[in-house]
This record gives C-alpha cells, sequence and structure tokens, in this order.
C-alpha cells in the first residue's frame, strides 16, 4: 500500500476531530445534527481498521518467515545536531494487533456513543474528543520512535482529560480528570527520564535503533527500565499511581469502556512488550521481579475493593486495575506474548461490561426520571432482575463475565491461565518470588469470579429492587446491543488464538508461535514446563475448578442471600471490609502525605523565603526602605530629569574612566 | 534580494517603529492609537520580508557567522573605534519576527484598555520595540547596551504610570534590579574594550573582542558582570522577585511584552555573549547555572501553584519555564542548546498569549483573584476554548510548541552523564506544571457557575479572537512542524556551541560529522566527543568536572 493510504490511518481520526470540532464550533445547527457527525466520526475511525485490516492482509501473505514491517511516514517533526525524529509509523505484528483492536473496538463505541450521547448539548464535543483520542491511540501504538509514542502517550491523556471532566459542571467530576492527568504526568515524568537515558547510549530514539542495541545498556538497562515501568504505572494505573483510574469513571460511559479499558489503560504493557529486549538485559532481571510484585499486589488489592462496592461502575473501575495487574504479572513473568494477548481478551470482555453496564445505566436513569425517583442509577442495590427487561445487555454481560472468571471455552480462560502459568514456572528458575506471586494471582482469579458473579447477579439476576408496576426500564436501542453482541461473541472466540502450547502442542498457540514469532522473544521457560508437564495440568485443572466453582458458589450464595449476601461478606472479612468499602484508604493517605506537604510547602517554604529571604535582602533593612521610598518620592517629583541626571553622572563616570583608563 | 538589501532592512526594521513616535506626538490623543499600531505594524511587515530573504540566502558563506552583517562607523576618533555593528543570525532572526509579531499585537490589545495618557503610552512602546529589535540585532557591545538601556526606561515608566495599585513600588523595583545590573554589564564592557587588543585602541567590536580572548582569570570577572546583568533580566533564582511584582502591576500590553521578548533578552544575552566570549568562565561556572536553572524551574512551579492571583501565577509560572532555556544553554550539549533557543519562541507565544487571556478576563471583571471565578467554562465557550489549548502548550503538551523546547532541553541535558542529574530535577517541574495550571483552570473555568457577576461575562469578541489567533496558530505549527525553525536555529547554535567546547578542549577542534540519526552509534566515545586531555575518561559532551 502506498505511504498516502497508509498515512491515512493516522490522519483521518485527526481529520474527523478537526472538521467536526470547526464546524460545530463555528456553526451552531451543525451541533444538533446528531447522524452527521456519528456518521463523519465513525468513519474516521471505521476506515483505519479496514486499512490496518488490509495491511495485515498483507503482512500476512508475506512470504518465509521473516516479516519486515510495513512503514510511512508523514513530515519530519524535530531536528536538531544529535536528534532525529520523524512522524514516521511502522505497522509490525505488535501495531498490527494493537491497531486493530484500538480501530475496531474503537468503531463500536462510537456507534454505541450515537444512541449513547443522544441529546447531550455536548454531542459534538464528545464525538470531537473521541476522534482526537484514536489519533492521539493510533500515534501511541503504531509510532516507529518513543518521541511520536510520547505524542500519543500524553495525546491519549489529555482527551482522557477532556472526557473524564465532560461533565465539567460538576467539579467532582473536573477534579477527577484533573486528578487522573497529574497521576499520569508523574509517568511521564519517568518516561522522559528512560528516554534521555535511552538516548545518551544509543543516540536515537528509535525502538529498531533502542531494541537492536539493548545489550549494549550494561548496567543502565536496570534504571531505564525501572523508569519505563513507572510510566506504565501511571498509565496503566498499577500501585502507586492506579488511583486515578477509578476516579475517572466520572466521564460518559462510552469512555470508559474505550480508554480506561481497552485502549489507553493498557498502553504501559504495550511499551514494556515493544521495548522487551531492554527488558531481557540481564541488568534488567530485577525489574522484572518489581513488576511482578508490583502486579500482583495491585491485582489483589483491587479485586478486594471491587468486593465491597456498589457502583456498577466502580467494580468494573477496579476489575479493570486488578486485570491490568494480571498483564503485568505476564510482562514480570517476561511472558511478553502473554501479556499482549490478555491485554486483546480483557478488551472485548471489558469493553462489552462497560458498554452494558452504560446501556443499564442509560435503562436506569430513564426509569428513575419518569418515576421521578432520585436514586443513583448506577447502584446496584437499586437494581436486580433486569435481564428480563433488557435481555440483549443481560445476555452479553453475563457472556463477559463468565470470561473474565476464566470460565473454561471462553477467552478470559485462556489468557489468565498462561499468565499465571508462566508466573508459576518462572518461580523453578528465576526466584521462588514468583510462586508467591502466582499465589497472589490464584486468589485474586477467585475474587475476581466472585465479584463479577455478584455484579451480574445484583444487577441482572433475582428480584427487582425498583418498582415495576407502571414503568419499568427498557432495553437499550439496536445502536447500542449490536456493538455488545460483536463485543460478546469476541469475548468467546478470542481466545483460541492462544490455546495452552502444553495441552494441545507447540503450534496450537497461534499467538505466541506464528504471529510474534521472531518479533518479541519471551523469556524461554518451555523447557521448565517440559520437565514439569504434570504441574502444568494440574494448574489447568486448578484454574477451571476456581473458576466454575466460584462462580457456581457466587451465583447460588447470592440467588439465596440477595442483598444480604454482602452483610454475610462482611462478616467474612471481618474489621478488614470497612478497609475495602474505603479503598483502603489510600486516596486520603497520599493526600496527607504528598499533597498537603507540598503544597504547603509552597506556601510556607517558597513564597515565605521570597518574601522574607530574597526582598528582605534587597529591601529589607530600614535604611534600604527608606532609601527605595526616598528614591520614589524623587522620581515621582520629577523623574525623567532625575533620570536624566543618572544617565548624565554615568555618563561623565565613563568619560572620564576612558580618557584616564 | 541581494546581501546589501536585506542589511539595509535589517537596520531599517530597527528603528521604523521609532518612525512613529514624533507623528504620534504631534497628532491628537485620539489618533495615537492608530498611528502606534501602523508603526508597528511596518517593522512586521519588514521582518517577514527579512525572514523570507533570509531563508532564501541561508547557507551561503557567512561574515563572521552571521548571514547578514553590516557595520557603520558610529563612535570613531583616535583611540577608539566603535560602530553601528548589526547582523542577523538563525538565533536572533527567530527572536526579531517574534519580537515583531508580540508589539503590534499589544499595541492592539492596549486599545481597549488604556485610555489615560494615551500618547506617552503608545510612544513608550514604539520606543520599546526600538530598543528590544536593537538590542537582538546588535554586534557592538556598547551598542548593545545602549538598547539593553533603551528597553529599561520605557518599560519602567510602563508600569509606573499605567500600571496597578502599587505600580510604584513595582517600577522601581524593576528598575533598581535591572539597573544594578546593567551598570556591572557597563563596567565589564568598558574593561573589554579596552583590553581587547594591544595597540590602546577601544573598540567594543563583537567579533574583535570574540577574537581577543582573554585570560581566565579575567574570563571570571567578565563573565560574573555579564552574567549577574542577564541572570536578573531572565529572571533566575534567586534574582527573580521583582519579575512576580512587575507582571502583576504592569498593564496587559507590558505583561506580554515583558514575558513574550523581554525576559529573552536575558536569555539571548548568554548565548550571544556570556558563553561565547567567556568559554572557560562559562564552563567554571556551568554547575552553578545549571543548579541555579534547576532550583528556579521548581522554585517557580512551586510558588505558582500556591498562588491566588492568575497573573501571578502565569508570571511564577515564567520563572520556572526560563529555567529550562538557562539550563539548555549551560548544559554544553547542541541539542539542548537548540531547544533553548526554540523555547525562548516557544514561552514568548505561549506565555504572551497566557497573559492576553488574562487580561481579556480581567477587562471584563476587573479581578484576578481565581476565587472570584468558578466554572465560567459554560459562559464563555471561545474564550474557554483557546485558554485550555494555550494551558496545554504551557504546560508542554507534545504536538504544541512548549514540548519542542523542553524535549529538546531535557534530552539534550539528561543523554550526558554529567549533566544528568539536573535533567532528571527539571523534569519533575514537567509535574508541577500540569499540577499548578491545571488547577488554576479547573478553579476558574469548571465547576457550577455560582456567582452573579460572572453569569454577566461576554464571550471573546471577534477583535480579541484575532488578536490571539496568530498565536494559537504558530503553537500547533512550531509544535507538529519544528523542523524548519530548528534548521536555522541549528546551524547557529551548534558552532556557538562546538566553540565553546573546543575552548575548553571538551571536544577536538576538528569539524567531525554529527552522529547519524537512526543508525545506532557504537557504544564509547564517539570522534568529535574524544577529550583533548587524555586524563579525561569519560568521552562525552560535557563539563570538565
Amino acid at each position: 500500500m502506498s505511504n498516502t493510504v497508509l498515512s491515512l490511518i493516522v490522519l483521518l481520526p485527526l481529520a474527523g476531530a478537526a472538521l467536526i470540532g470547526l464546524t460545530g464550533f463555528l456553526n451552531e445547527r451543525f451541533r444538533h445534527q446528531e447522524k452527521l457527525i456519528g456518521l463523519i466520526a465513525t468513519s474516521a475511525v471505521a476506515i483505519p481498521f479496514f486499512i490496518i485490516l488490509a495491511a495485515f492482509l498483507q503482512f500476512t501473505s508475506g512470504h518465509g518467515e521473516h516479516h519486515d514491517a510495513i512503514r510511512f511516514s508523514i513530515i519530519p517533526w524535530i531536528e536538531t545536531a544529535g536528534i532525529k525524529i520523524n512522524f514516521s509509523y511502522h505497522l509490525d505484528q505488535l501495531s498490527l494487533l494493537m491497531g486493530m483492536i484500538v480501530t475496531g473496538i474503537g468503531s463500536l463505541i462510537h456507534i454505541y456513543s450515537i444512541a449513547y450521547m443522544h441529546h447531550d448539548k455536548g454531542f459534538y464535543k464528545f464525538f470531537l474528543y473521541l476522534n482526537l483520542f484514536i489519533f492521539a491511540m493510533l500515534n501511541l501504538i503504531l509510532g516507529d520512535n518513543m518521541a511520536v509514542l510520547f505524542l500519543g502517550w500524553e495525546g491519549v491523556g489529555v482527551c482522557s482529560y477532556l472526557l473524564i471532566g465532560f461533565w465539567y459542571e460538576d467539579m467532582e467530576k473536573a477534579k477527577a480528570a484533573q486528578k487522573a492527568f497529574v497521576a499520569n504526568r508523574i509517568g511521564d515524568f519517568a518516561m522522559i527520564g528512560a528516554m534521555f537515558m535511552i538516548f545518551g547510549q544509543v543516540h536515537s530514539l528509535n525502538f529498531a535503533d533502542i531494541n537492536a542495541s539493548a545489550g549494549s545498556l550494561g548496567d543502565n538497562a536496570f534504571w531505564i527500565t525501572l523508569l519505563l515501568f513507572i510510566a506504565a504505572t501511571g498509565k496503566s494505573a498499577q500501585i502507586p499511581l492506579y488511583v486515578w483510574l477509578p476516579d475517572a469513571m466520572a466521564g460518559p460511559t462510552p469512555v470508559s469502556a474505550l480508554i480506561h479499558a481497552a485502549t489507553m489503560v493498557t498502553s504501559g504493557i504495550y511499551l514494556i512488550a515493544r521495548m522487551h529486549p531492554v527488558f531481557n538485559v540481564p541488568a534488567a532481571e530485577p525489574v522484572l521481579i518489581v513488576i511482578a510484585v508490583v502486579a500482583a499486589a495491585t491485582a489483589i488489592l483491587a479485586a478486594l475493593i471491587a468486593i465491597a462496592q456498589n457502583d456498577i461502575k466502580k467494580v468494573l473501575a477496579y476489575s479493570t486495575v486488578s486485570q491490568l495487574g494480571f498483564m503485568f504479572m505476564a510482562l514480570g513473568a517476561g511472558a511478553y506474548t502473554t501479556a499482549i494477548f490478555h491485554v486483546m481478551t480483557h478488551a472485548f470482555f471489558k469493553a462489552c461490561l462497560f458498554l452494558g453496564s452504560g446501556s443499564v445505566i442509560h435503562a436506569m436513569h430513564h426509569y428513575f426520571d419518569e418515576t421521578h425517583e432520585h436514586k443513583d442509577p448506577q447502584d446496584i442495590r437499586f437494581m436486580g432482575g433486569l435481564k428480563k427487561y433488557m435481555p440483549a445487555t443481560g445476555m452479553t454481560f453475563w457472556i463477559s463475565t463468565l470470561a473474565i472468571a476464566g470460565i473454561p471455552g471462553l477467552s478470559g480462560f485462556f489468557s489468565k491461565d498462561e499468565i499465571l502459568a508462566n508466573t508459576f514456572f518462572s518461580g523453578f528458575d528465576h526466584g521462588s518470588i514468583y510462586f508467591i506471586v502466582w499465589l497472589v494471582g490464584t486468589i485474586t482469579a477467585c475474587l475476581t469470579a466472585f465479584y463479577m458473579t455478584r455484579l451480574t447477579y445484583l444487577t441482572f439476576f433475582g428480584e427487582a429492587r425498583y418498582k415495576t408496576d407502571k414503568h419499568h426500564p427498557h432495553e437499550s436501542s439496536p445502536l447500542m446491543t449490536i456493538p455488545l453482541w460483536i463485543l460478546g461473541i469476541l469475548a468467546v472466540v478470542g481466545g483460541y488464538l492462544g490455546l495452552p502450547a502444553g495441552v494441545f502442542g507447540h503450534n496450537a498457540h497461534i499467538l505466541n508461535h506464528t504471529w510474534f514469532h521472531g518479533l518479541i522473544n519471551n523469556r524461554d521457560l518451555e523447557h521448565t514446563m517440559h520437565e514439569h508437564i504434570a504441574l502444568e495440568y494440574g494448574l489447568l485443572v486448578l484454574a477451571i475448578a476456581i473458576a466454575v466453582g466460584v462462580v457456581y458458589f457466587a451465583y447460588n450464595f447470592y440467588a439465596k442471600n440477595g442483598l444480604e449476601g454482602d452483610e454475610k461478606v462482611k462478616k467474612v472479612f471481618g474489621s478488614m471490609y470497612k478497609w475495602m468499602e474505603n479503598k483502603f484508604y489510600v486516596d486520603e493517605f497520599y493526600e496527607k502525605t504528598i499533597l498537603k506537604p507540598f503544597v504547603w510547602a509552597g506556601d510556607n517554604i517558597v513564597v515565605w523565603f521570597d518574601k522574607n529571604i530574597i526582598d528582605g535582602v534587597i529591601n529589607g533593612s530600614a535604611s534600604a526602605t527608606a532609601a527605595v521610598g526616598d528614591v520614589i518620592r524623587r522620581m515621582q517629583t520629577g523623574y525623567v530629569a532625575h533620570y536624566a541626571l543618572i544617565i548624565s553622572i554615568g555618563v561623565v563616570i565613563i568619560i572620564g574612566y576612558l580618557i584616564l583608563g | 534580494m541581494t546581501k546589501e538589501q536585506l542589511c539595509l532592512l535589517m537596520n531599517l526594521t530597527v528603528f521604523a517603529p521609532a518612525v512613529g513616535i514624533p507623528l504620534l506626538l504631534m497628532m491628537k490623543q485620539s489618533a495615537a492609537k492608530y498611528i502606534a499600531l501602523i508603526a508597528s505594524f511596518i517593522p512586521f511587515v519588514l521582518s517577514l520580508i527579512l525572514l523570507s530573504g533570509y531563508l532564501g540566502i541561508s547557507g551561503t558563506p557567512e561574515e563572521n557567522g552571521f548571514i547578514l552583517y553590516s557595520s557603520f562607523k558610529w563612535l570613531n576618533m583616535p583611540g577608539m573605534d566603535i560602530n553601528f555593528t548589526t547582523g542577523l543570525d538563525g538565533i536572533s532572526i527567530h527572536l526579531l519576527w517574534l519580537t515583531t509579531l508580540i508589539f503590534p499585537i499589544s499595541i492592539y490589545f492596549s486599545w481597549r484598555s488604556i485610555d489615560t495618557y494615551e500618547k506617552p503610552y503608545y510612544a513608550l512602546l514604539l520606543l520599546l520595540e526600538v530598543g528590544v529589535i536593537g538590542f537582538f540585532v546588535s554586534l557592538d557591545l556598547l551598542l548593545f547596551y545602549v538598547f539593553f538601556e533603551m528597553v529599561l526606561i520605557p518599560m519602567y515608566f510602563i508600569i509606573g504610570i499605567w500600571g496597578g495599585k502599587d505600580r510604584i513600588y513595582a517600577s522601581v523595583k524593576f528598575f533598581l534590579y535591572t539597573l544594578i545590573g546593567s551598570l556591572l554589564m557597563l563596567i565589564a564592557i568598558i574593561y573589554a574594550g579596552l583590553h581587547s587588543n594591544s595597540d590602546f585602541v577601544f573598540t567594543t567590536d563583537y567579533h574583535r573582542i570574540l577574537k581577543a580572548g582573554f585570560s581566565p582569570e579575567v574570563q571570571t570577572w567578565l563573565f560574573l558582570a555579564f552574567t549577574l546583568s542577564f541572570a536578573i533580566k531572565v529572571p533566575m533564582f534567586p534574582l527573580h522577585t521583582w519579575l512576580p511584582d512587575a507582571h502583576v502591576q504592569a498593564p496587559t500590553a507590558g505583561s506580554v511584552i515583558l514575558a513574550g521578548v523581554l525576559l529573552k533578552m536575558g536569555t539571548y544575552g548568554l548565548v550571544r555573549f556570556s558563553l561565547p566570549l567567556f568559554p572557560v568562565a562559562a564552563n567554571q561556572f556551568a554547575d552553578v547555572m545549571c543548579i541555579l536553572s534547576v532550583i528556579g524551574i521548581i522554585y517557580g512551579a512551586m510558588a505558582a501553584m500556591v498562588q491566588t492571583d492568575i497573573k501571578k501565577l502565569v508570571a511564577y509560572s515564567s520563572v520556572s519555564h526560563m529555567g529550562f532555556i538557562v539550563l539548555g544553554i549551560f548544559a554544553f550539549s547542541k541539542d539542548a542548546m537548540s531547544g533553548a533557543i526554540i523555547q525562548m519562541i516557544g514561552h514568548g507565544i505561549s506565555t504572551g498569549a497566557l497573559f492576553l487571556l488574562v487580561g481579556m478576563i480581567y477587562d471584563r471583571r476587573h479581578t484576578r483573584e481565581i476565587k472570584d471565578y468558578q466554572g465560567i467554562a459554560k459562559q464563555v465557550p471561545v474564550f474557554t476554548l483557546l485558554f485550555m489549548i494555550t494551558v496545554f502548550s504551557s504546560v508542554g503538551l507534545p504536538g504544541l510548541n512548549g514540548f519542542i523546547g523542553e524535549f529538546l532541553v531535557l534530552i539534550g541535558t539528561g543523554a550526558q552523564e554529567g549533566t544528568r542529574v539536573y535533567a532528571f530535577f527539571a523534569a519533575t517541574g514537567v509535574i508541577i506544571a500540569a499540577v499548578y495550571l491545571l488547577w488554576m483552570f479547573r478553579r476558574v473555568m469548571f465547576g457550577e457557575l455560582d456567582k452573579e457577576a460572572n453569569k454577566k461575562l461576554v464571550d471573546l469578541n471577534r477583535h480579541e479572537v484575532g488578536l490571539l489567533m496568530p498565536l494559537i496558530a504558530l503553537m500547533f505549527i512550531m509544535g507538529l512542524y519544528a523542523t524548519p525553525f530548528l534548521k536555522e536555529i541549528n546551524r547557529s547554535s551548534d558552532p556557538l556551541v562546538q566553540y565553546v567546547l573546543e575552548k575548553n578542549g571538551l571536544v577536538l577542534p576538528t569539524v567531525a560529522p554529527a552522529p547519524q540519526p537512526g543508525q545506532p552509534v557504537p557504544a564509547g566515545p564517539q570522534i568529535q566527543q574524544i577529550p583533548v586531555n587524555p586524563n579525561q575518561e569519560t568521552g562525552h559532551e560535557g563539563h570538565n568536572h
């Protein structure tokens, strides 16, 4: 394909954003033409999807083992003596896959949003931001150098900021937006650090160059990978920077599905997978352990919080944090392709869950409007039995829940099992800490199956906890349910790209052994796995038992107890439940230990220093102040003359010096 | 156009604004603003012609490193040889068009906000413009000093007469600070003029002084005198306290010019004079300068964070952002230097726009206190959009102009092991910038529109949008396509850094090809980075530790 056509992948979403933005800005009538706006915005994402698909077909039809990336570039960007950066992009196995996820799911969510955002007064702005987001995200995953990635990296951050704060008249939402941006910026700081350390040694920011000379990084690889991981914790919501993601649910629900579940939050995983040769350097081995440990801690922490939440989106948000933790566990085990595999399956089922929750919220919102009740349309305590009124939403939500819980045959089962297997087998050769990581991961898998079943049950099954005599909630329009079905189907079949190699043979894992082969080199565990083949079967059986057992238990538990079930859960967790409900007080902790002291220092150290020390020296002493006052008086009484006098004196001094000197 | 014609045009541009002054003083009060606008628009047009002509002959043989170079006899007598020497290179050409762009914008903005003593006001602005343009093209130290002083006086009066409540304190503080610096510099210029040659002729010609060179001890003193003066102008920590006061008290146009171009006189001075004239001393003090810059970045940002006055917040943000520029200059890296120079332009555009926007909202509500606003985004959507773009430009968002300079400075500084630690600390400024700017933006723009006075706010009119448009457009153009801007900058700044490095024996005095980007360079020192001193083991460009 020609450079021009390929450039459209990146340029069309930008053009869509510009067109909608400018027209909407200038023409008031255009703002209400929702169908036209929706059409423009959706095409600006769908066309790139088909171009990427065509590139994918061209790529796979290529001969031989070795695939060369398809490259294209637009314009030069920055050039100095040592740095040369172009807006250039590459389509290789990794970016093709990510590109298809982003534009594919992106298109579906654009379609969904046409119905969801119907009658919102910011309709055109919403699609402008959404297109802009896709533009930034494509820069992030297609850019062939770190600078273009960084443009996308910060760009998605801004779009996320704009979309979280979309309903900015609510100050809480605006606060959530700001929190997201600042937390991301802390990660970006680390990213800049990684960039200049890399540039100092490789003298290039191109991924190809960096990865080719990863071996020469030596001990610096430790710091570089650590910084890259910190950068990833910002965007991908891991400890310690995950706190922004739950708050980000303030944005419209399609945004939560697209940005805060399926695409943007996985960019940290993409970054590490993209730069995995640097992580494979021996000096970076401790960092991989750090990643695995932090990931496991994040996964279980978020899962515990999720159990005690009643807001449907909050549960899904913590579930996302937890699932991102699983992806990082895979990275920490050096199983980069596995992490990407989970990125993909998670994108399917989590996007479906979020869109499903949007459909529910939409329906509950209308229902409460009709019945004039002032209740929170996101609170699952006011729901129940919704599958009767919303069969499509209910069905797809249930399927996705089973997928995330790891029910065998569905996509989440394959990717999650692979992650746990990889962490487990890493324990033999790479430090027994991986066994602990595996154990925490397995416990988290139990919790996941439990809280997701709880969520689904309390929302869709059992008795309705709202009046159904006159009004009842309604299923959403096909614009919303069709995307749900597509994602639901993908959540079922997506896993077959990566069948467990140990059971079905080397070639059954299409992703690892055909697709990523030659591009991404996972840490080699095959040997260990073969040695302990029985254990691998054991793990598989254990995973199946957990998923099926916990889902069965949770379903019956809530079927029997209804909302009362939560009381029993509370008893089980004892005093910890209060901590879970309150998110372990992490926000409060940050507020007290970081934010407050920082602002205090600004007020009481910096400004104080300015006033009392610096200005004190300058006009502090009484006589100096008096002198200043004196000067002012003189200047006020005829300052022009005085200035002329000063100048004249100066000139005399100069001339005198010249003559005498 | 030929080189001679372009040189003539360059000298005309310097004095073009002055043409308006007598005209304006002769006419009646109400005509002043029209004349002033035209008189400031002429140099803008001239500078665009100059720019296109410059680009046309760029790359041709240069005179003393300057593509345009002209010299007239000025103060010549026995024992004294001082010429009216001016020139343009890839650094000053950019500052020239920035200056001639900022002035008409400021003057047009003043149309609506200045209604007292209009004649002297506009006359002073035009005089100020002469001073700034003259400063950027001077290649004679005395001439340069005259223009430097010429800037000080009008600015002093503009703050002192048309300023806010505490204008007298602010203007005197501004005056004394700057005067102390410039007097020291004057002494240094005189010393340099006397000792630049052995034949007892007093000359302040830039290139003759450059060629003469000074012993390291003398360099130290001269460097300190020059640099102190520039550091006040920048302003660098701890010499910055005049800036917030001056900004808050100055009328909007004064703030725009101050932030847009006047501060750049300090950093330009460092690049043009402190570094090449006193390279050994510059290297000696490089670490001090870098440390002060980094302190300034963090300190300015933290001070900005806790301000309650929007204008003061923007003023402190300048202290922080200007720190990046000085850091880039004293990192002794070509990439960081290019970054510092493009950051001068970038900061001028984005901070200029920020002050304009603050001025626009101030003219409507007559308050700059953050707490007096809230939720006005709903009321003034156009203002919100333009303000947001400008804030993000100031935050350093990739794709907008603010990013390019900060990125290059950080990459250039951080790539060298000797200066890496500074880059790490400076990069925290990137976080704090997001904190203070977005925090302010949220408190002003978002939330519920709860105050009666704000419900009557009128959105920006066509004139105001038109004023901001050139700046907004430049934010995007420079942010997405910085290469053409950097091309001319690199052409002039690379040899400058090379020269300073050579003088300090940090690189071999041979011209080696720059490392080819896109090709991994094998680890170890590069050809051009081999130290002359065999004792120095690390081969990176950087400070002599």
